[in-house]
């Protein structure tokens, strides 16, 4: 954890909301990402509202792939959930495994994500190509780096925690996982279902 | 220089290490005493002290020796930029001829510079750390690796910018606004790599600061001393607080906003471009539901600062510690609502800009509450007049003037005359040279005997003061009368606009051209009394002010983990100065 030259500080150790400095700072982060997704959405949105013409782009988006990727990522929720269970019970291995299976979640749901774009991208659909793909493009990118930046936090903890090793952060992460989960659900109808 | 500095910490902080018989208190038997000996014995490297260092005061020295450098580069745009304004077409010294392409990057520079490289570290980041665990008393912020990380990302920030005056075609040159589609078109702005790369140096310093405020917020939260409930908390830390849950809850959709910037300008997405179906007034929107709270954010922490120096200074409590709480997040939640009163012109609907003009006028009641708390907090105390104080009683009475004159802003009708005039150049400037300045020399002059051990030298505080102050106003009541009479803001060159060189209007611009650069000039005075007194100045006790706050209940300056006596305990405010059952005129908060 800490190098000799820089000990870990007494504030590191100290709650006085009773809430671990860990989890706090992750629903500060969640909370300033909310606004960042409000943004992109917002004027996503906004921007629909006074293009209703935009549709017959949108009607070019796989709704049966995102509406898989939708139950993957509901799943991989799932077993985040049980992670946190175990982790609650002390048992580090379980925590890792039920982490493991979220992972796959994750890794599942940028494979058909990226199965998706080429098919686009082929059929000329590019970001570029029209602003409708440029949101597209745009809101599930930033929301795929959301999947694969949390893939790979959550294989370190994984990894501790097989050990036994700092098991609060299987929470904390599952608290991410949770929130990437629900931008998607605000991602799907938005970009899949209005049509 | 900041190794000068930090030196002299060191040296002091290891005297009372020497004395102190054990470690810090441990709650939780957290390896107390092996960090303890660790310090005493193993002593990093220099180049890992200063620079890979996790502890809170040296990143805040970090922070803040980096705002001082970019101030400078910031008063050199605007020296040169206004010399070309006051001489058009004169060879300036220290730079030569300014092209008009060199005039809108240095404007650009001066701008953003300013705003995100020199008030954001100094007012919030530099003073944030240095102060937050010192005054909630404990030995660092909760994560301190993660705080080494935000000033690395900020220290990048600060280089890809300066990088990027260098480039093919210069720095970027559409206003620290970069209102699209100047900004999202090389060939509108000519600046094909300059602006990209601004870009991406504001991005990288949001997320610094984002990284900080999280640390800090959480830090607060958690990691208090013992005994320090919530309105025990000194007001300053209060409003940077509140200052980092503002910019974290509003920087969202300028992040977002710069994503899509960045795509239109590099891969010719069209989210700008009403061609392509985009529309750029969403840029104003999004910049400025940033952009307004962002005034609030350097804003609170500038008055918290001067919370602190008054009562110090006037010897007397806080009048209505509560009152002053409630309207910072008052004026913080009211500061989401105004952000379109930059875009009056911009084609709005007039009735939603009626709604804007409401909450715009709205927000100065909590503001105006604010200045007469300190008011209050004046009456009857016993004032002294130090250099710390005379900044923070300038920065009062110079705040209001940029208050009141928001109000012909704020009302849509006047604005429409006002608006991209100088006199929104004067306004905007009284109030951030107020915040962004003389609140931080308030502060800088006032944390010096804690920060380096020393005093600065009060004579030439003194003259630094009244010449900076006079000099500030040469220049913007000028601008005031100029932007009244329609001088435009963007404009190069005046010689091509008969109507805006009529009777004396030429001599206004000189005047404030030459107060600013009476006002640079003297800048000289303090950065030499800063670094001098530094090392030579007059050795400072421990609570050289008599204040109550913890910071004070430390060594000057504070060693490695702060409290060499163990973290204290608080038991009572942090303002309860002249108490009449004491026989001093103050009561720190950790005295029994």
């Amino acid at each position: 954890m800490s190098s000799s030259a820089f000990p870990r500080p007494i504030a590191t150790t100290r709650s006085a909301t009773g809430i671990s400095t860990g989890k706090l700072a992750v629903w500060w982060l969640i909370a300033s990402e909310i606004v960042i997704f409000g943004g992109v959405l917002g004027s996503y949105i906004m921007h629909r509202i006074g293009h209703p013409e935009w549709a017959s782009q949108a009607e070019h988006t796989n709704t049966w792939l995102g509406a898989f990727n939708t139950i993957v990522l509901l799943s991989s929720s799932l077993s985040a959930v049980l992670a946190h269970n175990a982790a609650e019970m002390k048992d580090g291995k379980k925590a890792a495994k039920f982490l493991w299976f979220t992972i796959l979640g994750a890794a599942t749901f940028l494979v058909v994500k990226s199965f998706e774009w080429t098919h686009e991208i082929n059929a000329g659909l590019t970001i570029t190509s029209h602003t409708f793909w440029s949101f597209y493009y745009t809101a599930a990118g930033i929301h795929g780096l959301h999947v694969l930046v949390g893939g790979i936090i959550m294989a370190v903890i994984a990894v501790d925690a097989a050990k036994g090793k700092d098991l609060q952060r299987v929470e904390a992460v599952g608290l991410y996982w949770h929130f990437v989960d629900i931008v998607w659900i605000f991602l799907f109808p938005l970009l899949y279902i209005s049509k | 220089m900041s190794s000068t500095a930090t030196d002299t910490a060191h040296g002091d902080g290891h005297g009372h290490d020497a004395h102190a018989p054990s470690g810090w208190d441990d709650p939780h038997g957290h390896g107390g005493h092996g960090a303890h000996d660790a310090h005493g014995h193993a002593e990093p490297h220099w180049l890992i002290k200063y620079f890979w260092s996790t502890d809170h005061k040296i990143i805040g020295m970090q922070y803040l020796f980096t705002g001082m450098f970019m101030a400078l580069i910031g008063g050199f745009a605007v020296y040169v930029f206004r010399m070309q304004l006051a001489f058009p077409g004169m060879s300036v010294p220290f730079y030569g001829r300014v092209t008009a392409t060199d005039y809108n990057a240095l404007v650009t520079t001066h701008g953003s510079v300013m705003i995100f490289w020199v008030a954001m570290p100094v007012l919030i980041a530099a003073l944030g750390n240095y102060l937050i665990p010192l005054m909630i008393g404990c030995d660092d912020m909760v994560f301190p690796r993660l705080n080494r990380l935000s000033y690395q990302l900020f220290l990048i920030s600060a280089i890809v910018l300066i990088y990027s005056f260098f480039v093919d075609g210069g720095a970027f040159g559409g206003a620290w606004t970069a209102y699209p589609p100047l900004s999202a078109k090389a060939e509108y702005n000519l600046t094909p790599t300059g602006a990209p790369l601004w870009l991406f140096a504001v991005a990288l310093e949001f997320a610094a600061f984002l990284l900080g405020g999280i640390n800090f917020v959480t830090t607060v939260m958690n990691s208090r001393a013992k005994g320090m409930k919530m309105f025990d908390v000194p007001i300053v830390v209060w409003m940077i607080i509140i200052a980092s849950i503002l910019f974290m809850a509003s920087v969202g959709p300028l992040i977002a906003g710069a994503v899509m910037l960045m795509f239109d300008q590099t891969i010719g997405t069209g989210f700008f471009d009403p061609n392509k179906g985009g529309d750029p007034v969403l840029w104003q929107h999004l910049f400025w539901f940033f952009g307004h709270p962002e005034v609030y954010v350097v804003l609170l922490p500038a008055m918290g600062i001067v919370a602190e120096v008054i009562t110090t200074f006037s010897r007397k409590k806080l009048f209505a510690y509560k009152s002053v709480l409630y309207t910072a997040v008052g004026t913080g939640g009211l500061s989401f609502f105004v952000w379109a009163h930059h875009q009056f012109i911009a084609g709005i609907d007039p009735r939603m800009a009626n709604i804007f003009s409401v909450t715009t006028l709205l927000i100065s009641i909590p503001v105006a509450e604010m200045v007469f708390v300190y008011i209050a907090t004046l009456f009857g105390g016993s004032i002294r007049l130090t250099t710390p104080m005379l900044w923070a009683l300038a920065f009062i009475a110079e705040f209001l003037l940029g208050g009141v004159t928001g109000i012909f802003l704020g009302a849509s009708g006047a604005d429409i005359y006002f608006h991209d005039t100088y006199f929104v150049i004067a306004h905007f400037h009284y109030t951030f040279f107020p915040i962004a300045f003389i609140a931080s020399f308030a502060a800088l002059t006032y944390w010096f005997p804690k920060m380096f051990g020393r005093y600065m030298n009060d004579t030439w505080g003194k003259v630094h003061f009244w010449i900076s102050i006079i000099s500030f106003n040469c220049i913007f009541i000028p601008l005031f009368l100029l932007g009244a009479r329609g001088d435009h803001r963007r404009i190069y060159d005046y010689t091509h606009f008969p109507d805006l060189m009529k009777s004396g209007m030429q001599d206004l611009r000189i005047l404030a051209t030459l107060s600013l650069v009476v006002l640079l000039v003297t800048q000289v005075i303090f950065l030499v009394n800063f670094f001098y007194s530094m090392v030579k100045g007059k050795k400072a006790e421990q609570n050289p002010w008599k204040a109550n706050t913890l910071e004070w209940q430390c060594p000057s300056p504070p060693p490695h983990g702060n409290f060499p006596d163990g973290l204290p305990t608080v038991h009572r405010g942090p303002y309860e100065f002249s108490h009449p059952d004491r026989q001093e005129d103050y009561w720190p908060q950790n005295a029994s």
